[in-house]
């Protein structure tokens, strides 16, 4: 049954995962805290790892709340479910790109899905921020450290185009170091 | 002979795979490598054509590409070889790295490392937040469409789902009402282009 569920949620998901998979971290998060297979902080760590890992943020997390969910068995039934909807979608649009990519209809949805896409990003990002500690309403040092290595962090990516695994290893480090 | 490419296909992906980090458009220099300069599976001017069609479906770039290469090779089951390839090994190095984590997470070390690391999450995803940012506001529907659904999903708690169903819609009511405006805009022109040539006659 929640192999069932797994895959039912994952194989919606992967039908509306448009532009990668970074905006599909709050969609996946909300229905994993409603169903009360996660919190969000355990839902972060879950990111972080998938982070790590080669292939996409979307499917990586997939598998992972399928794993935590349902151990071996989830971890596979969710990263295919995750994935089924893209085969399926490429053939139909292999097919007939040349007639999709003329119609003003297409052109119209993607103009009106990208800055959704760019909120939902930036929402998951404020919303990790706040359950992690990062902005919260009393002033602690902890927090200080915690946004230095956001800002960090993000100035790296930014202006250094620093890799990602380089940024969450060294993060991880500096992180051992101060708060164990 | 078609075994022997489902084969070829599956391995070629199989080692593109673990090298996708951070999303799918690493793996561009990787495939002109081994499949337009190695195998001379597909021509460099069609590896637009493949990003093209991999970044408008839904699903991660890197997996829609292997799909679409495998499809033009060798149909439906070359599609599935080659996602079957790129997932594999991806899919068991997060396992890997997932059960280490549930593992080892209640150790203070690690406690302490993922402390740290949760503060880098959130800058990895304002920093992807940026990026798309940059292709996707445009102009001022598209950047009142996103500050209004930031908000909405911030103070009102609107589901993320619906915010994507309410995205397309938008996207095909602003450009509907665009060109309404720019049709009225011509019509006043014409008009007053006749008006014009009336009066000088």
């Amino acid at each position: 049954m929640i192999l069932i569920n797994l895959s039912l949620l994952f194989l919606f998901i992967g039908v509306i995962s448009f532009g990668g998979g970074f905006a599909m971290i709050p969609v996946i998060e909300a229905e994993v805290t409603k169903r009360g297979w996660l919190t969000t902080s355990e839902y972060t760590d879950i990111i972080a790892v998938a982070g790590m890992a080669p292939g996409s943020i979307a499917s990586n997390s997939a598998t992972l709340v399928g794993y935590h969910v349902a151990g071996v068995p989830g971890a596979i039934v969710s990263s295919i479910a995750i994935t089924f909807p893209s085969l399926i979608l490429i053939l139909l649009i292999a097919v007939s790109f040349n007639k999709i990519n003329q119609s003003p209809l297409f052109h119209s949805i993607f103009y009106g899905l990208r800055p959704i896409v760019t909120g939902l990003i930036l929402f998951a990002a404020i919303k990790f921020a706040i359950s992690n500690g990062l902005i919260a309403s009393t002033f602690s040092w902890q927090m200080v450290i915690l946004l230095s290595i956001f800002a960090l962090s993000l100035f790296v990516l930014l202006y250094y185009k620093a890799h990602p695994v380089l940024v969450i290893l060294a993060s991880g480090i500096v992180g051992a170091v101060i708060f164990s | 002979m078609k075994w022997k490419l489902l084969f070829e296909l599956f391995v070629v992906f199989f080692k593109i795979g673990p090298i996708s980090f951070g999303g799918g458009y690493a793996m561009i220099p990787l495939i002109e490598r081994e499949i337009i300069d190695k195998k001379k599976w597909i021509r460099s001017e069609e590896v637009s054509e493949v990003f093209a069609i991999a970044g408008t479906a839904p699903g991660a770039i890197a997996v829609n590409a292997a799909i679409f290469i495998g499809y033009r090779l060798a149909g439906f089951l070359g599609a599935l070889a080659a996602m079957i390839g790129v997932l594999l090994p991806t899919t068991a190095i997060v396992m890997l790295l997932g059960s280490l984590y549930f593992l080892f997470k209640d150790n203070a070390l690690v406690e302490g490392a993922f402390l740290g690391i949760r503060a880098a999450v959130v800058g990895l995803i304002t920093y992807a937040g940026i990026k798309v940012a940059r292709t996707s506001i445009i102009d001022k529907p598209t950047f009142i469409l996103f500050f209004l659904i930031l908000l909405s999903l911030l103070f009102l708690h609107l589901n993320p789902i619906l915010a994507i169903f309410i995205g397309a819609l938008a996207g095909i009511l602003t450009m509907t009402a665009k060109k309404k405006i720019q049709q009225k805009r011509e019509e006043k022109t014409h008009f007053q282009n006749k008006q014009i040539r009336e009066i000088s006659k």
